[in-house]
This record gives structure tokens, sequence and C-alpha cells, in this order.
């Protein structure tokens, strides 16, 4: 036998000596990277992913509804159609300036902070779309009759603002691919993806639209 | 158990299968897709209410009213005021643009001073007490003639308040840079009597004789004269354009008629002769109300037969009859002149002898015709109260020109002005023989500029008061150009918060004259501009700041003028372009184009976007020229060349035209400015540097449209 010919052979016999156990580390190390990356994934990656960031102070959705009865007191439609959004501070002040203020920490925060030196309140708004969508709020509100509850869920219900989580790499407020990491959703109001706004579209109107309607 | 490759390899391979029934891959993709679409260093507008607030736009003399779009208190864009009686809801692309004139790169941030051969910042204060002093040493010394003006306006109360400083300081040197309207001005003074305006009811007239106006060129208002165009098409109301080049104007017209540059008021006394000789006037209205008519067609008919006429002309004889059976026959014929955009002052005789002809059509104080009213004076200023020192200056002789002041600077050794005030004005780029300008200024010892561009003048100046755009500012706007038959005086009003250190004028030169105290300051009661405008315009300062604007004359007077044909009976001399034909055997001329800015405003980079590549390509500049003087010269399309004149050389690329008489050179006016704006500046060349001042006699104002040249190639 040649020089050879031996190391091979020993070398086809140490295979077959030690196989079983060298798969068997490869099954291990395969499933602990399959576990530790795939949790990951679910867990640690959305943290990652998202910063979160608290409002300037809590704002109590609840109790301003029950006071003023409607979302469109303070988030209503303008004279020219166009949508007011997050109501700024003058339009706080309309109420808050003859009223006197109440004594939570959040008021005495809107107070000393903003209208005392007159700055507007840099709310995060959660269901913030960029800047390359047009949306008409009339739109859908007047034209299809919709309720505010259809996109923005019960927020108006809501007495604490939650944290506000912001994609790193987008900018995107979390809201629009919806909390769950898979994208997947339970109510109308979970995830408004431009694919959300095509779907009901399509179900609406026959057709999920053409680019340019919203992207002008 | 050892450590081996398989062991790696089944973690390689677990996590990738990990991964892959995670939502990483998945949602890492989506992201980096939507993140090239965000760039995060795209600014992004705020979002807010949308409001409108009308305003006047003062880039030109078009005083049109302007509405802007405000989101969240922020100007966005500016757009044409609805039913304004000047360009009811039109704009042109210059006001579009006027929000980039907030932030040009030459806007000048605060007060500055001259330090050697650079600025300095200096405060208000600062610069307000330096003039002061100067000024007030001058004043000891009681040489108060030595200070003058130029300003680009001559009405208005900022303009009212200048004159008044220099009245009560004891000068008479406020000059206003002179255009089309200025010699229309003296035009209607002397054929209808003194304190006469005289303006065209385009847009109600049957016929319009065009010498030269560039309708869609800038001419008047021009957003009104655009409309007034479109809407004649419609109508079939005609025009005529007669000029010497292809316009867009005449392009769009019924009929172009070439002419000789410079033979329009032998033309315009052409068609007065054969119209007086075959008695196709207004004879009741020239019988009635006239002087000297009989010298007048005794002229005609010595010196401007039709023969003799198409000879000067080169127009066709039987061409010419039928212009004068054409406008003579005509329901309301308006005949009209000042050439392009009406910038220069125009010759006197062109503009009587085209005066003439609507006097002969009996058109005059009629709808669709000719205005001849007084000037309304809106502004109510309490009497000027002159001390002795004033007076006496005052009662010195002025010169008949801001161009004769400055050919005197330039003629003498030592400057007879020891101080000039620039105001909305850049004669060192807009007036002809600009070198000389120069030159001339470099000797004036203290300039002070209250421009808000650093622009060719204010580069030469001594302390530079910036002045707030007409975004920033209250003033007062009158419609004072012979093009807008309707008088509206409009309110430019601050619309934005001033972007800069900046002030108006009007409170630049209260300022001044407190600081000179005693009888000059006495003469300025108002603590600040905006409380003086309105104590000055009390009777309509309501309307004014309600609607915006107020119609000062909406309609013609009920008299008839009387036609003086003295003024143009006693021989006035037409303008001819300077330099001798043998050396120069061509001649350049000016062309205005909508596109470019004209009179003391850069363009802005929006608008000098849009110029055609057959004006500029690249920092060149091309001249258009007819090909048969081309193939003379032997130049071909894009040729490099070389235009010589009496004054100055240029090199250009060569722009082959065949709507431009043989003979002629043709150069945009409003290119070549040497101002620190990457945009604008140095394209093209400044025409006005190749052309010489030629001083129009009747009025001693400039009125050079052309130069004599030569070209060859390079």
């Amino acid at each position: 036998m040649s020089e050879k010919e031996k190391k091979t052979e020993s070398c086809t016999e140490g295979e077959k000596t030690e196989g079983d156990s060298g798969l068997g580390l490869g099954v291990l190390f395969f499933l602990i990277a399959f576990v530790v990356v795939f949790l990951s994934g679910w867990l640690l990656f959305p943290k990652l992913l998202y910063s979160k960031k608290e409002q300037p102070f809590n704002f109590n959705h609840a109790l301003h509804t029950s006071e003023t009865g409607s979302c469109d007191t303070c988030h209503y439609l303008r004279e020219d159609g166009s949508f007011n959004g997050i109501p700024d501070l003058a339009s706080c002040m309309e109420c808050h300036e003859e009223e006197p203020m109440g004594d939570t920490e959040d008021e005495r925060i809107f107070c000393e902070e903003y209208v005392a030196n007159e700055k507007e309140v840099p709310w995060f708004v959660y269901s913030k779309q960029p800047d390359c969508v047009f949306f008409s709020h009339a739109a859908h509100i007047q034209g299809a009759g919709m309720d505010c509850e259809s996109c923005h869920g019960y927020i108006g219900e809501s007495e604490e603002c939650r944290p506000y989580e912001e994609n790193r790499i987008t900018g995107y407020s979390r809201d629009i691919w919806g909390k769950n990491i898979w994208g997947i959703k339970k109510h109308s109001w979970d995830r408004m993806k431009m694919d959300d706004c095509a779907k009901c579209h399509k179900e609406e109107t026959g057709s999920q639209g053409a680019c340019f309607q919203c992207h002008k | 158990m050892k450590v081996d490759r398989r062991s790696f390899l089944g973690l390689g391979l677990g996590a990738v299968a990990g991964a892959a029934v995670s939502p990483v891959a998945m949602k890492l993709t989506d992201d980096s897709s939507i993140w090239t679409q965000n760039w995060p260093w795209t600014p992004v507008p705020h979002d807010g209410e949308v409001t409108f607030e009308n305003s006047v736009c003062s880039l030109c003399k078009g005083s049109c009213g302007i509405s802007i779009r405000k989101v969240a208190g922020r100007a966005i864009k500016i757009e044409g005021q609805t039913d304004h009686p000047n360009n009811n809801g039109g704009i042109c692309l210059h006001g579009i643009a006027g929000l980039q004139y907030l932030y040009d790169p030459t806007r000048i941030k605060s007060p500055l001073k001259k330090n050697g051969k650079k600025f300095e910042e200096i405060s208000w204060e600062d610069a307000i007490s330096h003039i002061a002093e100067k000024l007030t040493s001058i004043r000891d010394e009681k040489k108060t003639e030595n200070i003058a003006c130029i300003s680009g306006n001559e009405t208005g109360s900022v303009a009212e308040l200048y004159k008044r400083f220099f009245k009560v300081f004891g000068s008479n040197n406020f000059y206003s840079v002179p255009s089309m309207d200025t010699t229309w001005k003296t035009t209607a003074s002397e054929m209808h009597g003194k304190n006469n305006s005289l303006s065209f009811d385009l847009e109600n007239a049957g016929f319009i004789l065009s010498f030269g106006a560039g309708l869609i060129e800038g001419w008047g208002s021009p957003v009104q004269c655009f409309k007034t165009n479109a809407a004649r098409q419609k109508k079939g109301v005609k025009l005529f354009q007669i000029e010497p080049r292809l316009s867009n104007t005449a392009a769009g017209a019924d009929k172009w008629i070439p002419i000789k540059p410079g033979t329009e008021a032998d033309l315009a006394l052409g068609l007065c002769h054969i119209i007086i000789k075959e008695e196709i006037y207004d004879i009741s209205y020239i019988s009635k109300y006239n002087y000297d008519f009989k010298a007048f067609s005794k002229m005609l008919d010595k010196d401007y037969t039709p023969e003799k006429v198409a000879e000067k002309t080169g127009i066709d004889l039987t061409l010419i009859k039928q212009l004068a059976h054409k406008f003579a026959w005509a329901d309301n014929p308006v005949a009209i002149a000042g050439k392009g955009r009406g910038d220069i002052a125009g010759d006197a005789k062109e503009f009587a002898a085209v005066h003439a002809l609507n006097c002969l059509a009996g058109n005059i104080n009629k709808k669709g015709g000719v205005w001849v009213n007084r000037k309304k004076n809106y502004l109510k200023f309490p009497l000027e109260n002159l001390d002795n020192t004033a007076r006496k200056g005052f009662a010195k002789p002025r010169y008949t020109s801001f161009q004769s002041l400055i050919s005197q600077i330039g003629e003498s050794s030592e400057s007879p002005i020891q101080a000039l005030f620039i105001l909305n004005a850049n004669p060192c780029y807009t007036m002809h023989d600009s070198d000389k300008i120069i030159e001339a200024f470099e000797k004036i010892p203290f300039k002070v500029s209250f421009s808000s561009f650093m622009d060719e003048t204010a580069q030469l100046s001594d302390i530079i008061l910036p002045s707030h755009t007409f975004l920033e500012r209250y003033e007062d706007i009158p419609s004072d150009s012979a093009g807008i038959a309707r008088k509206t005086v409009g309110l430019c009003k601050p619309v934005v918060n001033p972007v800069f250190n900046t002030k108006n004028q009007g409170d630049a030169i209260l300022m001044i004259a407190k600081a000179l105290k005693g009888k000059v300051a006495d003469n300025f009661p108002w603590d600040n501009y905006e409380k003086c405008l309105k104590s000055l315009t009390k009777n309509i300062w309501s309307a004014l700041s309600d609607k915006g604007y107020v119609v000062l004359t909406s309609k013609p007077s009920y008299s008839k003028p009387s036609a003086e044909f003295s003024y143009i009976a006693n021989g006035l001399k037409s303008v001819e372009a300077q330099g001798d034909k043998k050396s120069f055997p061509l001649t350049l001329i000016s062309i205005d184009n909508m596109r470019i800015a004209g009179g003391e405003i850069s363009s802005s980079p929006f608008a000098i976007k849009t110029v055609s590549d057959k004006v500029i390509k690249g920092t060149d500049i091309l001249v258009e020229i007819n090909p048969e003087t081309a193939k003379k010269a032997r130049l071909a399309q894009g040729n490099k060349a070389k235009i010589t004149t009496p004054v100055g050389s240029a090199t250009v690329r060569v722009n082959l035209f065949e709507g431009i008489m043989p003979g002629l050179i043709g150069m945009a006016q409003g290119l070549g400015h040497t101002i620190d704006n990457k945009f604008v500046a140095d394209k093209g060349v400044n025409i006005n540097k190749l052309i010489a001042p030629v001083i129009e006699p009747s009025s001693g104002q400039d009125a050079a449209w052309g130069i004599a040249a030569s070209i060859s190639k390079v």
C-alpha cells in the first residue's frame, strides 16, 4: 500500500467512526442558530428597528371627547376641505384660555412649557403618512361617509398616550406597518400601508385606483 | 465530539433558516425600499392651513394684483389676484417666481459700509449716523445742491418722500430713470397742455397700429397686454406691427411690416400726410380743437410725401397707402409706440408723430381710444417748510436729465455731485455705455444705495441701506404706465416677515431726515413709514387696505383736449444710431424678451431657465442675424463672432434668423449681469455696454435704440 492509499483509507475509516457524532453536532448548531435567529427576528428585531419616543405629555382623548362630544370638534375639515389634523396651540387655547386649568402634571407641563412660551406642542402623529402621499380626509369622511374609527381605531376612547414608535430606517410611525411585525392585521385600522388603501378601494369602488390619485 | 466544518455549516444553515421564518428579511426589504423613496435629507414643507393674502407685484411697472398662497403662515406661491383691474387673475413668469427674490443669493443681509474695497456689516444706527454726518457737513458748507438721487420710480409715496427730502435739504437734483412713459408724459403735456397724462385703452380698441411696442414682450402692464392680445384675436380686432424684427408680438399680429429702425417717425408722418390729403381724418375734432394744424400739414407736404417716406423707411408705397386707409377707416384705431418693453426713453419725434395719428383719428378720450387725463394725486402731503439754505439750494438749476448729470461728472476732474442716493435703480447696468457710467460713478465721493440686492450699482456704493423686497413691505403702487388706461393704486403689503436685517425704504429716509435734525427733520413728522402711508392716503386708506387697490380713473375725461401740432411742426429730430457707417456697416439693436427681466431687476433663477437656447447657450449669448448678412460676413449658425461698436466689443455666437432685417444684429437685453449670483450672472453680454447714449434734444434724455456695429468671425 502506497503512502497515499494509506492516507485515503485512514480518512474513510475516520469518517466512518466519527460520522454520527459530527452530524449530531451540526444538527445541534443548526438548531441553536435557528432558534436564536428566529427568536431574535421575532422579539429582538422589532425592539432594534423601532425607537420609542414619549409624547411631550399625556393627552387624555376620552376626557376631551366626553367634554366636546365628538372627534371633529378638534380634528375638523377647514372650509376649503383640507383637514386641520392635530389642532394647533391657538385651537387648544380657545377652550383652555377661559376655563381654569386642572391640576394634573400634564396640564402643568402644557401650561408652563407651551402656553406660556406660545410654543406649539410637538406631538408625534401615530397615523402620519409620508409626504409622497396625498390623502384627502374630506373625500373619505364626506364623500364616502366613513367614520374615524375605520382607519384610526378607538383612539378617541384612550386615556393615555402610548409611546410613539418610529422606524429607524424609514422614519415612519410603527402604526403604518402595524404593531404585528409580520404585518398581520385583525382590524381595519391595524395597518395603513398602500395595499390597505388599495384593498379597501377595490372593495368599495371596484378599482384600486391609479398611482397619481395619491402620489401626485 | 469535535467542532468541525460541518458544525459551522449547521450554524450557518440554522441562521439562514431561522431568518427565513422570522420577519426580518421581509421587513428589511420593505423598509429599505421605502427608505430609498424618502431620503431623510429631502426637505418636506410644513403642512397647515392654507390662506391667501392680496398684495401688488412691483417687479415691473405693470402693477399686477397678486394673491399669495400661504400654508401655516409660510408664503408658498404667488398667483394673480382675480378681478384685479390690471391683470384679472393673470400673472407673468417673473411674478410667479417672485418668492425666489426673497432668498436671492445677492440679497443684502444687513447695512453695509465700504471699507477699502470690501464691505463690512454695520448696524442701522451707525449707517444712518454716518450718512447724517456726511450730509450735515455738505449742508454746513451750504452746498446742498451737490446731492442727487436717481430713482426707479417717479410716483408713489416712497419716491415722493425722497423728493421731499431732497427739497427740504436744498437740492433740486432728484431724477427718475427714463422710460417710454417719460416720453409719453412729455408728448401729452406738449400736445394737450401741462399736467396731462396719456394712456391707451387697448382693451377696447378696434384696431392697433403698433410702432414696435412689444405687446407680449412686456410693454405697458404685461399681463393686461397678454390678455388684450388674446381677446383681440378672438374679437377679430387687427394688430399691425411695425418693427425691424419678427418679435413674438409681430409673429402673432395680423400683419408684420418690417421697417428700417429709426424711421418709425417718418412712417407715422407719412401716414398722417395721406390721411390729411385724402381728408379721412376726424374733421370735426381737428377743426374744432387744434393749434398749428396748417403748419403741420405744410410740413408733411414738404417732407413726408408717400414717395419720400417709402424711400426712407424701405416700405412699399402701396403698403403705406393701405396702412393709412386701414388706420383711418377703422373704428377706434389706436397707434402706440415704445420699442419692446418701452424700458428706454422714446424718440420724441416718433411719439409725437404716432400720437398725431391718434389725434387725426379723433380717437381721444373715448372708450377704446387714447385717454388724456389730468394727473390724479391721491397722496396728501403737508406743505414743505424750507429754511434759507434749502430755498437757495433748491432754486439752483438742475441738469436736464440724469444722463447729462452723469456725463458732466464723467467730463469733470472733480464730481460736481458730492453725494448720490440710488433708489430702485441700477444705472451701472441699465444705462448705455455702462463702462463710462461706472467710471463716472467712481468719481462721486459718497454713494448710498437702498437696494435689496448687491447689483452692479450697489457694488460701487459706499453705504448700503438694504431694503425689504416687495413681499416684506408696505408701499402704495400707482399704475402710471401709459400702457394702462385705468389708473389704479395698489397696496403692497408685507406677506412674510423680513428674511434679513432690512428696512422699508420709506423708513430709511425718515431715519435719515430725523438724524439731520432741524428743519429737515421737522418736515418728516411721522413716526414710521407705515403711519406715514396711512396718513398720506387717509381718504382712500380703508378701501386700499380692504380690497388691495383703488381705481383712481376708470374712464376718460368728458372733455376733449385740444391737439397742439405746433410741437411736431416745429421740427423735432429723430434719434439716430451713433457710429460711422463705413467702419461699422451694421446696426446693433436691442431685443426685449419677456422671459428675461428688464430694468434694475435681474431675472430669477426660475425665469432664466426658461430662456431659449437660441438666446443663451451655456454662458454664450446668441445674436440674431439675417442669413444674408451672415453670408457676407462668412458666418454660419453657432459660429463665434466678435461684435464691435464705437464704444465696446463682445464675443457672441451667431443665430441665423430670417425674421430680422438684413443689416441688423439683434441682441437680448437683460443678460450679462456681473453680480454674485451663479444662476443668472455671467450669462451672455450686457448690451448696454455696447450702445452709446444718444441725447434726444427736446427732452435731454438718452433715447438710443441701437448703434452702428460690425461683426467678424472669431
